[in-house]
């Protein structure tokens, strides 16, 4: 939870809200970017905050999936105990981020993206605890790139830092995953 | 299936390396999956097909009326920068920044989008 102190006074209480309160800080941002020249930021959305509720919507509805997706992966009954209490530890990780999302969205001003009543997951290639554990080393993957996809894009830096304590735990995730699977698990110096 | 039609494949796209470009997909892969719809469209057929036409899935007003056709060249813009090649999109990511990188991708999407694992998908 220290990501969420970032920024505050010595001393600030470590919470959520603190995370998110400071929202002052975000127009002041966007207008030094369009002083300095750099308008990239700028040109992204109607407002800063417009843009960053985007970008976490588009977190938060990656994040419900991968909620759905560990759950099905928990109901399968192809995941040995110690693998399927793995998934379920998971699948709480994902739920925290998905509740700290949407609260950010909220209190944005934005309406927080909603999770699907259903989700398209291909079923038929799930047939053994290790279909699972690649399906799951998938989604996580893909969760570290869009997470690494996003940080640049946010206005608010607090913000970033958080995706950022984000990717880090979807990245443990996926290398525990392909250890699993009897993988190397970290493969590469960088995630891209 | 997939990787056989690809170690086959011609190059597609500027020159594109097909196989590359299957690992960096792989980057796609918390929104877009090929022949169904997650929180992004699915990708099944999706060389000239009209942005935002994919039915029953929920696109921002900007890719609905931007009307773009996606072949190779409207892939690089919009890979590289998409919330700045398109503002208002949906698709919150950064991009491809690099252009090689994007060449493999697209000779990927190329093959991999009129596949046979896209075959009765391609959501037309
Ligand atoms: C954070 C989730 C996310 C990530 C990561 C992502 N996309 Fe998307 N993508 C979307 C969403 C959402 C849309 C719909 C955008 C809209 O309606 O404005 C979309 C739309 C698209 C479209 C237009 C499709 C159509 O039917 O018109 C293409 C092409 C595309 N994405 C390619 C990619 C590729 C290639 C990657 C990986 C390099 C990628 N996307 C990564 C969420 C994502």
């Amino acid at each position: 939870m220290s990501f969420l102190t970032i920024g505050g006074a010595p001393g600030a209480p470590s919470t959520r809200r603190s995370f998110v309160v400071r929202s002052g800080a975000l127009l002041s941002g966007a207008a030094v970017a369009l002083l300095a020249g750099r308008d990239a930021l700028a040109a992204r959305a109607a407002s800063p905050a417009e843009g960053d509720v985007r970008v976490l919507n588009a977190a938060l509805a990656a994040e419900f999936e991968a909620v759905a997706a560990y759950g099905l992966g928990v109901a399968s009954g192809l995941l040995q105990p110690p693998v399927r209490a793995l998934a379920q530890t998971f699948q709480g990780h994902h739920r925290e981020h998905a509740d700290l999302l949407a609260k950010t969205v909220a209190r944005l001003g934005g309406a927080p993206a909603a999770a699907k009543a259903e989700y398209a997951f291909p079923t038929e290639s799930l047939a053994t605890q290790a279909d699972v554990l690649r399906f799951a080393a998938k989604l996580e993957q893909g969760a570290v790139s869009a997470y690494l996809g996003a940080v640049p894009l946010f206005a608010d830096r607090d913000l970033a830092k958080a995706a950022a304590s984000i990717l880090g735990d979807e990245a443990m995730h996926w290398a525990v995953l392909r250890q699993a699977l009897g993988e190397v698990p970290v493969p590469s110096a960088f995630v891209a | 299936m997939l990787a056989a039609a690809l170690a086959c494949a011609p190059l597609h796209g500027a020159g594109g390396d097909a196989s590359a470009g299957e690992a960096i997909y792989a980057r796609c892969a918390a929104c877009h999956a090929l022949a169904y719809d997650r929180s992004g469209p699915r990708h099944c057929g999706l060389i000239g097909r009209r942005a935002g036409s994919v039915p029953g899935f929920a696109y921002s007003e900007a890719m609905r009326r931007s009307g773009i056709v996606w072949d190779a060249p409207a892939l690089d813009r919009f890979l590289a920068d998409p919330m700045r090649t398109l503002p208002g999109t949906s698709m919150a990511y950064a991009g491809i920044a690099d252009a090689g990188e994007r060449a493999d991708l697209i000779a990927f999407l190329a093959i991999a989008t009129a596949s046979a694992a896209c075959r009765g998908s391609a959501g037309r």
